[in-house]
């Protein structure tokens, strides 16, 4: 019973399906439509027992690293922003198969986008590791 | 499903009562769902009323309440229904044995039309006696999440006929399920599975349960060697045999015997049985230079001779026999062994880590290194990967300097293979 993240990105990922402008852009509508869609998808996990968390982040993006000796953090937002990966948010399931957990990131995928039309948006599909040690010996 | 003060009664024992009344209300005729249901509710009626006034007989007193549910719940079905009262029989001494009941809960809960995970959770449920909470923790999902998943799992089972006979091989899959999800918490799953394979092997005679207890019990006598003081994992070859189990290896050792001694011409070993002699035969080597594995890979050719075609249906028997081969015949046979899974299992980590071993047995450590790299990659558990990373780097830097002292240990694996050595000359 392996558990996955389904991330949901502002930006980044394969080219997209269906180029949509920034939800703000939407008809009031259509962005009710998206979200009450995420929210039907969270009921959903729940109901079928497949949910284990769901989150939003917000897009702003603090990169820091470790200053040296005595040193202040070091932070940047950095070089190429605008074309970096940019998680938005996820749904975490534990699931009965890799098969399952694809076939949920598609439903997710469907969500509304303008028009009502589906955003065909692109959803990575990552396996959480299993934190225990198996009880059976590994090579 | 417990509360605390229940369990301070005596855990033990109200345990093993539970999947007893429970057994006896289904087999009365009771809904699987509405009999779980009245179940709880006679615990918490118990949690109030025992701690004043101790029943003389436990069982009866919550086989008496839940069924007092049962009627007030059917009452209240019926009026709604406006239909004729239904009369119901107040519990009827069962026939059955206290083993019969647990195998009987067994296949209601192992269920074919149920998904393994919810034949997981309800078993552990309704058979172990473990809390919703208990079980969500094992398998680090929320309550609520699990809640609904053995909901969802007792509704499907509403309305089944649970009077038929099981299929026992689906019981044997998920208590090893049970077991293979080991220990997290306050619940030890493996002992888990161990205490419920235990109690089928007592409501039983089919071999196969006593083969799949013997090999829970060789493979847990192993457990405290398995990992250092650091969570790191000693794989078997490097394991201080002093730390491992005795008692339960004997035990394991005998309750394999009992299993091998009903075989006939006609009814050959199961898996089950065929694994616990592997795991017997390593259990049994005082040093992983003694181990016996031309036996060994006598047991693999068993294991794979079960299915028709073991490379598509049992890869994991073709794995392990090429890790004997390479044990017996040379490593190169058994590189050429995990070759005719490529195709099936090539992108699991247990095949690059199993063809590490043998390039690391054929003293080819470059080819070692980069083949327990790629097993790292693909690990989907956080202990494995950083063996395997160990493993990797140990190989290369073995390579790198081959005089030094990690060079000597990075070789301690073929150290041991006699039979390798041999037939490289």
């Amino acid at each position: 019973m392996p558990k996955y993240l389904l991330l949901k990105h502002y930006r980044g990922g394969p080219e997209p399906h269906r180029p949509v402008p920034p939800m703000d852009q939407w008809a009031p509508e259509d962005v009710e439509a998206h979200m009450a869609f995420q929210h039907h998808v969270s009921e959903l996990l729940e109901e079928n027992g497949e949910y284990v968390d769901a989150q939003a982040l917000t897009p702003a993006r603090t990169w820091v690293r470790y200053g040296g000796p005595d040193a202040a953090p070091v932070t940047t937002d950095g070089p190429h922003p605008e074309t970096s990966d940019l998680v938005a948010g996820w749904y975490m399931i534990d699931v009965e198969s890799h098969e399952r957990a694809v076939e949920l990131a598609a439903y997710v995928s469907s969500e509304p986008g303008p028009g009502g039309e589906p955003l065909y948006e692109w959803i990575d599909v990552r396996e959480v590791m299993w934190e225990r040690p198996r009880t059976t010996d590994a090579t | 499903m417990i509360d605390e003060p229940v369990q301070r009664l005596d855990e033990g024992a109200l345990r093993a009562l539970l999947p007893r009344v429970l057994a006896g209300l289904v087999r009365r005729g009771e809904d699987f769902d509405a009999a779980e249901d009245a179940l709880q509710e006679a615990l918490l009626e118990a949690l109030r009323v025992w701690p004043e006034r101790p029943p003389r007989d436990p069982g009866a007193w919550l086989t008496t309440v839940a069924t007092r549910r049962l009627v007030d719940a059917h009452r209240s079905e019926v009026a709604r229904h406006r239909r004729e009262e239904t009369t119901y029989a107040e519990p009827r001494p069962g026939p059955a044995q206290e083993g019969d009941d647990t195998l009987f809960l067994l296949f209601c809960c192992c269920h074919p039309d149920l998904a393994p995970a919810s034949q997981v959770a309800l078993t552990l449920r309704a058979v172990g006696g473990l809390t919703t909470r208990e079980i969500a923790d094992a398998f680090y999902v929320p309550e609520a999440t699990m809640a609904q998943r053995i909901g969802r799992a007792k509704r499907t089972l509403r309305g089944r006929r649970l009077d038929q006979p099981g299929d026992l091989a689906v019981v044997l899959r998920v208590l090893y399920l049970v077991y293979t999800a080991g220990h997290a918490g306050r619940v030890d799953l493996a002992g888990e599975a161990i205490r419920l394979a235990r109690q089928l092997t007592l409501a039983t005679e089919e071999p196969e349960a006593r083969g799949l207890l013997a090999l829970m019990l060789l493979n847990h006598a192993r457990l405290p060697a398995r990992l250092d003081p650091e969570g790191r994992i000693v794989t078997l070859d490097r394991q201080d045999r002093g730390l491992w189990d005795t008692r339960e290896i004997a035990e394991g050792v005998r309750v394999l015997q009992s299993a091998l001694a009903m075989q006939t011409e006609a009814r050959r070993p199961g898996r089950y049985q065929v694994e616990a002699a592997i795991a017997a035969l390593h259990d049994d080597a005082a040093s992983a230079e003694e181990t016996d594995w031309p036996q060994i890979l006598a047991w693999y050719d068993d294991l794979v001779a079960l299915t028709e075609d073991p490379v598509r249906q049992d890869p994991a028997a073709v794995l392990g026999r090429a890790v004997a081969v390479g044990h017996v015949l040379g490593a190169t046979a058994g590189l050429r062994e995990t070759d005719r899974l490529r195709e099936v299992i090539g992108e699991r980590h247990r095949w690059h880590a199993v063809r590490g071993h043998l390039h690391e047995l054929d003293g080819d450590l470059p080819a070692a290194a980069s083949a327990y790299a790629e097993a790292a990659r693909r690990a989907t558990n956080v202990a494995e990967r950083d063996h395997l990373v160990r493993q990797a780097a140990r190989a290369r830097a073995a390579w790198a300097s081959p005089v030094s002292g990690s060079a000597r240990e990075a070789s301690s694996t073929s150290r041991s293979n006699d039979g390798a050595r041999r037939h490289r000359g």
